[in-house]
């Protein structure tokens, strides 16, 4: 056991800890903060595979931003859902067999592919990381229209975000 | 143009007047009067034309102006119809004009033209008068402008182009085309006053009695023209034809008679009908429902007068066979029904009281006159005494007119609740009336063969000289008795009219009527005088000679070949001499002094005979019984009852119920079950179907996930197994 | 080192426990919680096959950073959306949404 896959494990089970409690917390305010965790060891995972500024963007965006505004929402829709009663609907047994099966699903495809266990190679210029996915969002080459398209569809949400739940004048 | 172009166009422009005042101008009085008498003033103009210009043709009998035209495409060759002016129809044509000119302007005054409208006056009915207020404020009903005023001119245009027609046609066909239209248009005038009951039953007596007549003429058309191919005037008259129609036996042997003498016979039957002669002769005194300018014109001047004209016209056809002056049978029957209808008729008419049933009697009596002239071979008399009798009928039928208009008059001012055509409520109008009395005597005088001065003298001069030229006694007798008769009643009729004192107050309110109805008596009555003058026999005494013979001339060149003037004989003219003068001062004496409310002398005289005379023997009794009746009693019992309602209706009424119970099995066995049932069934089902499966539409979005998913799962699942092999 | 496999069944059991989130649980927010997780699991599968299998191109790099801004922009939406329906109706709760219903 390497140093890494022992980082791997524990990260690994927090993280899917975190990521249950989240679905079966009764508060939903501990969901939230049960998420937060979660996506802390995304972020961890995010350094092992040596995408370090995804991490950060992970921490900044996920949870600096989408994770407090879960817990906005949380307390503005407050009064309603209370720490009483069951959290799940009716079918949540169907749920979990739908779960499992996609799991087992996967699990049989991924087995089959020869790909499978393969190991990671060298990279060859881990600095100019960055360098290279900066430029590529902006070359025409490359995805400056995907990258285009993402920041028209940001400001849409903004802006439809900002009609939908805005106060309608009397 | 041509006297040919001319001659067809005669007949048009009454026929013009007739649709333009039907189709546009019914409405407009003046005008609608002033085409009609503009179409008779017309053809009058274009009559005296062809008239000039045919005295002036020689021999016009051996080639009359004719035109023909080819009408109807008939196998190899052309059925033709064209015109014929001979002398015959030259006079004919002649007097018609004259008459129908004269009686279209006295329409104009008989229906009240510019008049005031009548305050209750329907169309359909005879108007009733208008109350007016002179200037002081005094009221008094003044007569009223008819209210059906356009029609009548546009059917007696009607009615005068069929009578042009009938004059100028050179076939048998267009003849009986004209006699048709001429019938129709007696009918719709006889009944003008629709409204009234009377009128009614007179209009269609009259179509239904001539109608009888009319089969059996058609009846000879057609017989006529299987035998010879064509009806044509100048095909018929050729002498080859006559004798062959002389020599060929009737169909089936009929009575021993030749193909002539039964054609002759059924035409002659035809004019039984219309001239009204005894049998068919009842429609003739009922048809005086109808105004009297009506009266005047179809049923005294033209009408009337075409039957014998036909008769005449066939002269040559009815005489076929006859050897050396011998009758054959259809001139016998001819002469054997015109004596018989002339001294019939006359006796009638000495029993009537309405001045106007008095003339329809007279106009039968002296048809009859004519058709026994023609009978006894009098073709020229015939002739004579149909031109003068036409224009001094129609004067006494207009002045009758004018009289019933006066009394009228004062009927309307005085309110007095009277007949007034009856004679006998009448008297004195000879001061009221001046005029309308001198014309009517001339009249009257012409009719009785009053000597001389008069037309009517010399045509029945001549037919009694005839008579007893060629020794037909009983002939003669009965005419000359007739001829008393007839003088008697006129007199008769003219003293109770216009002589001695007024009899009832209208009649001393008369009043002379306008110078539309008085213009026509003064202009009839010269040619009553004058046209006599015409025809005065060669060889009578004293004043023959100074004048030639123009109608013996003229009208006897239409035949083949010229009848031979009789010499003169001083007995007939005695006889008619002593038959008129004698009839006329009994009828003065005997009624010179007729009281109001007295009776009638003759009745007393006469007593129960008076009676018979005065119902007309009782002959439209005898026809109802045999006849009208069991004919109504068939239509309505057998053609009504049983075959139109009882089978005709009877096999609708079963079709239509097998028809409405296929229609009630095929919709509740068929329709509403299957058709219904089926749309019902799909419309049902999809709803039932919709119903069960609306269900998964819970409106959860989780739970559409988890169908999502699971049917996603199901699909994976079984490809991946079904295909796990490969 | 670390077996590709590893990250892949990482990543596939998180995307279970996200859409087991989803289809269970009653909370709206919750639900969106659950579409996160099934998100960033999506991008931890993408980056590890970026490192694994084409480490010098940066097509899977960039794919994530879209992904990225997709998931911020769906979020910001459906929150939105929840607190405009939560005050109409004054519940969050998934079940009660159901005006499509029939």
């Amino acid at each position: 056991m390497t140093p890494e896959q022992i980082i791997f494990l524990i990260v690994a089970i927090v993280t899917l800890v975190a990521g249950i409690s989240v679905v079966t917390s009764r508060n939903l305010i501990h969901s939230a903060l049960w998420l937060i965790l979660s996506l802390f060891g995304i972020a961890v995972f995010y350094v092992l595979l040596d995408a370090g500024f995804f991490a950060v963007i992970q921490v900044i965006i996920y949870i600096g931003a989408i994770a407090i505004l879960f817990i906005f929402a949380a307390m503005l829709t407050r009064r309603v859902m209370q720490d009483t009663g069951p959290q799940s609907n009716s079918n949540w047994w169907l749920g979990a067999l739908i779960a499992l099966l996609l799991l087992a699903g996967i699990a049989v495809v991924l087995v089959n592919w020869q790909g499978f266990t393969s190991l990671a190679p060298e990279l060859i210029n881990p600095s100019e990381r960055i360098n290279q996915l900066g430029l590529a969002l902006v070359s025409p080459d490359q995805y400056v229209l995907p990258f285009e398209l993402a920041s028209v569809l940001l400001v849409a949400a903004m802006i439809g975000a900002i009609f939908v739940a805005g106060e309608k004048k009397q | 143009m041509s006297t040919e172009l001319l001659i067809w166009l005669l007949p048009l422009p009454p026929l013009l007047a007739f649709f333009l005042i039907v189709l546009l101008t019914n409405r407009y009085k003046a005008l609608s009067h002033s085409i009609a008498v503009g179409a008779a003033l017309l053809s009058w103009l274009g009559s005296m034309v062809v008239f000039i210009n045919a005295v002036r043709t020689e021999h016009l009998g051996a080639n009359p102006i004719a035109s023909v035209l080819n009408w109807l495409p008939t196998g190899d060759s052309w059925f033709q119809i064209g015109v014929r002016i001979d002398p015959l129809s030259a006079a004919t044509l002649f007097f018609v004009a004259w008459t129908v000119l004269m009686i279209f302007i006295y329409s104009v005054g008989y229906h009240n033209y510019g008049q005031p409208q009548g305050d209750h006056d329907k169309k359909g009915l005879q108007p009733h008068g208008a109350i007016v207020a002179d200037e002081h404020g005094h009221k008094h009903v003044v007569p009223s402008i008819e209210p059906m005023y356009s029609r009548f001119f546009a059917f007696i245009g009607l009615f005068a182009f069929g009578m042009y027609t009938l004059v100028v046609s050179d076939n048998l066909l267009t003849l009986f085309v004209g006699w048709e239209i001429m019938g129709l248009c007696s009918y719709l005038l006889i009944g003008f006053w629709y409204q009234k009951p009377t009128a009614r039953a007179a209009m269609i007596k009259a179509f239904m009695t001539t109608r009888v007549g009319d089969v059996f003429m058609l009846l000879g058309i057609a017989y006529l023209y299987s035998s010879i191919d064509s009806l044509s005037y100048s095909e018929i008259f050729k002498p080859e034809t006559l004798q062959k129609l002389a020599e060929t036996p009737a169909i089936g042997g009929f009575l021993g008679l030749t193909a002539a003498g039964v054609i002759g016979i059924l035409l002659f039957i035809g004019t039984v009908g219309k001239s009204a002669q005894w049998p068919l002769h009842v429609w003739l005194p009922d048809a005086m429902e109808g105004p009297t300018p009506v009266s005047a014109m179809i049923h005294a001047a033209t009408m009337v007068s075409a039957g014998v004209y036909m008769v005449i016209r066939m002269f040559p056809l009815l005489q076929a066979g006859s050897e050396h002056g011998l009758l054959t049978p259809a001139m016998t029957l001819m002469t054997i029904i015109g004596a018989f209808t002339a001294i019939f008729a006359a006796t009638i008419a000495v029993a009537q009281n309405d001045i106007k049933r008095v003339l329809a009697y007279s106009t039968i009596s002296q048809l009859g006159y004519m058709i026994a002239a023609l009978g006894i071979g009098a073709y020229v008399a015939a002739a004579f005494h149909l031109i003068t009798h036409a224009f001094f009928k129609a004067l006494l039928f207009l002045g009758s007119g004018s009289v019933i208009h006066g009394v009228v008059h004062g009927v309307l001012h005085t309110g007095e609740q009277v007949d007034p055509q009856n004679m006998f409520n009448m008297g004195g109008l000879r001061k009221k009336m001046p005029i309308t009395f001198w014309t009517f005597v001339i009249g009257g005088f012409a009719l009785s063969g009053f000597p001389l001065v008069t037309a009517g003298f010399w045509s029945k001069d001549e037919i009694l000289a005839d008579a007893f030229g060629h020794g037909h006694w009983v002939v003669f007798i009965t005419l000359a008795l007739a001829a008393l008769l007839t003088a008697f009643y006129t007199m008769r009729q003219i003293t109770l009219t216009f002589l001695g004192e007024p009899r009832t107050e209208s009649a001393q309110h008369a009043q002379e009527t306008p110078w539309t109805m008085t213009l026509p008596l003064v202009i009839l009555a010269v040619f009553a005088v004058g046209i006599g003058w015409a025809g005065i026999s060669e060889s009578f005494p004293v004043i023959g000679g100074i004048i030639p013979n123009f109608v013996h001339e003229f009208i006897g060149g239409t035949l083949a070949e010229l009848p031979e003037a009789l010499p003169f004989n001083i007995w007939p003219l005695i006889v008619s001499l002593v038959v008129a003068l004698g009839g006329l001062t009994l009828g003065w004496l005997v009624y010179r002094n007729q009281k109001a409310g007295a009776e009638d002398p003759l009745k007393i005289a006469l007593g129960p005979i008076h009676t018979v005379l005065k119902n007309k023997y009782y002959f439209d009794e005898i026809y109802d019984t045999i006849f009208v009746r069991p004919a109504y009693w068939l239509a309505d019992k057998f053609t009504n009852k049983f075959l139109d309602r009882g089978v005709i209706d009877g096999i609708l009424h079963f079709i239509a119920r097998i028809a409405s119970n296929v229609g009630g099995i095929l919709r509740n066995y068929f329709d509403k079950p299957v058709v219904n049932g089926f749309g019902d069934f799909v419309g049902e089902g999809v709803k039932k179907v919709g119903r069960s499966i609306k269900i998964i539409q819970t409106g959860r979005v989780q739970q559409y996930l988890l169908m999502a998913l699971v049917l996603a799962f199901a699909a994976m699942f079984y490809f991946v197994f079904t295909f796990v092999g490969h | 080192m670390i077996p590709l496999s590893w990250y892949l069944i990482f990543a596939a059991i998180l995307f279970c426990i996200g859409l087991y989130g989803v289809l269970v649980r009653k909370n709206a927010i919750a639900i969106l919680m659950g579409i996160e997780l099934m998100l960033n699991s999506v991008n931890i599968n993408l980056i590890a096959f970026w490192r694994y299998r084409s480490a010098d191109g940066i097509a899977g790099q960039a794919f994530a950073i879209i992904v990225f801004a997709v998931a911020a922009a769906e979020v910001a939406v459906g929150l939105a959306l929840i607190i405009s329906i939560y005050r109409r109706r004054s519940s969050v709760v998934a079940d009660d949404m159901n005006l499509m219903k029939w």
